[in-house]
């Protein structure tokens, strides 16, 4: 084994293999986060969207989840990459594929704008489906009479979400959540397959480069491990500063 | 580009076929040796002596923590050295596909242990104790009385997981095999018809995966061994 591999110089980008180890991490996490948002924020709406007893509200939402669920998240980032251009109208693919790439030049990158944008967007709009579920599911898991009771107040349908429903139902989430953003973390590695030079991907360019397969990987294994370890630790913290007082969650952990 | 040319789909039936017969092959092989040795894994993380349960717990949690495409590319590159360590011979080529089967095995065996470790841990502890005072041994009492139960129990979420297995078979495309979504992709970019035949392979994925979900929750409410509807009318004051 020879660790001293990655002080040496690598053939591009001015830096040495670990620094092509450093901006894979720097974006799996930019990829990750920016796809998180997405995914969040269109996820708890589909969710509660998905809870309310409006047929014509619930159900696109449930048509949404179903699609984004049940294709493989790899078909759907070649979808947003290569049919996504040619579909639109011929100026706007054009656009997408042409100058829309070079609008930014990405630092410490050998990959393009659009190359990113597609899958962050494929990433945010597959994990929002996952995401909806766990919001439904959090919703769904409280006592029906908390929604009446603030019916009951004389609060409209909106209200009771804003004031009754939701602010105990993303407390309850936060596990699973935290194993959503997980997922979300380690599926960027997909975005490998578009030419994202995530940490996957360099961990596997520098394998091919200096064939020191097993040095390379192992550093990717444990950039990842820590990570994931970082975020739970974090999580838990986050859990225990907004749990409500006197109301224990039933699992326990 | 607003013309579709669907016949390209046709025209590559036969490579289309083939590939997804070598994504029902991957994910039949990858879902049975993982459930096999997620069993063996959930009970030597559940047993007793640190000696299993450490390494079984530090397998899992390993496998579980990195990217599935990592697990691929581990595989990948040590099952043709352990073949040769384990065979001793040399230059023997181990081939994309028994790397992949390798790799589908170990990642799927993880997830299923945990999967199968809650199933075991549902069945009342009591259970096993009575298997054992009846003197059974440890492998008897799991046969015979725990993991019938916890089995019984996992029915719907196994089926979750392996419509999720089948929908990870699409990442052997990194590897360069011509699984469904491989196949499609090699006779896209000959054809230059790569936009209908990545729609038809989503589309095939959609219905498929769709109806095995539907499927999935309908076996749900069947075979509850709660049986809702009793439980339901017993909770009622």
């Amino acid at each position: 084994m020879d660790w001293k591999v990655f002080l040496e110089q690598a053939p591009s980008g001015g830096m040495t293999y670990l620094g092509w180890l450093m901006s894979g991490m720097m974006w799996t996490l930019i990829v990750s986060s920016c796809a998180w948002i997405i995914a969040f924020t269109l996820g708890s709406v589909l969710g509660v969207l998905r809870t309310t007893p409006l047929k014509w509200l619930s159900t696109p939402a449930t048509i949404y989840v179903e699609i984004f669920r049940n294709i493989p998240l790899l078909v759907q980032m070649f979808l947003w990459y290569f049919v996504m251009p040619e579909i639109l109208p011929t100026s706007m693919g054009d656009y997408l594929k042409q100058t829309y790439p070079n609008l930014i030049q990405l630092p410490f990158a050998q990959f393009s704008l659009w190359e990113f944008t597609a899958a962050v967007m494929c990433l945010g709009l597959y994990t929002a489906s996952r995401v909806a579920e766990q919001v439904r599911a959090g919703i769904e898991s409280l006592p029906k009479g908390q929604t009446n009771a603030g019916l009951a107040m004389g609060f409209t349908l909106p209200q009771v979400y804003r004031y009754v429903t939701l602010p105990m139902a993303f407390r309850l989430v936060i596990p699973p959540m935290t194993s959503e953003f997980l997922t979300i973390f380690k599926n960027s590695s997909t975005a490998l397959t578009i030419g994202v030079l995530e940490l996957t991907a360099q961990s596997r360019q520098i394998s091919e480069y200096t064939f020191k397969t097993f040095e390379a990987f192992s550093a990717a294994t444990l950039i990842y491990i820590v990570i994931t370890l970082t975020v739970i630790a974090l999580m838990r913290v986050l859990e225990h500063k907004v749990a409500v007082p006197g109301y224990v969650s039933q699992g326990g952990h | 580009m607003g013309d579709f040319d669907w016949s390209a789909i046709w025209n590559s039936r036969a490579v289309l076929m083939d590939g997804m017969l070598l994504s029902l092959q991957l994910f039949g092989i990858a879902l049975a040796g993982g459930i096999f040795f997620g069993t063996l894994l959930a009970m030597a993380r559940l047993s007793s002596f640190r000696m299993l349960s450490y390494p079984a717990a530090g397998f899992v949690n390993l496998i579980r923590s990195i990217p599935f495409i990592m697990a691929i590319f581990w595989f990948y590159f040590l099952t043709p050295m352990l073949v040769q360590k384990l065979t001793g011979k040399q230059g023997e080529a181990v081939g994309p596909f028994t790397s992949a089967i390798v790799a589908f095995i170990m990642v799927e065996a993880a997830y299923y242990s945990e999967i199968i470790r809650a199933g075991i841990q549902s069945v009342p502890r009591g259970q096993p104790w009575a298997a054992y005072a009846l003197g059974m041994n440890y492998w008897q009492s799991m046969g015979h009385v725990v993991l019938p139960q916890a089995f019984r129990n996992m029915v719907p979420i196994m089926l979750t997981q392996a419509i999720i297995l089948f929908q990870d078979t699409s990442l052997v495309y990194v590897v360069g095999l011509k699984d469904f979504l491989g196949a499609a992709s090699k006779s896209g970019q000959i054809t230059g018809r790569i936009v209908e035949l990545y729609v038809f392979v989503a589309f095939v994925y959609l219905i498929i995966c769709f109806g095995a979900s539907k499927l999935v929750k309908y076996l749900q409410v069947r075979m509850d061994p709660s049986n809702k509807s009793i439980s339901a009318v017993a909770k009622t004051p």
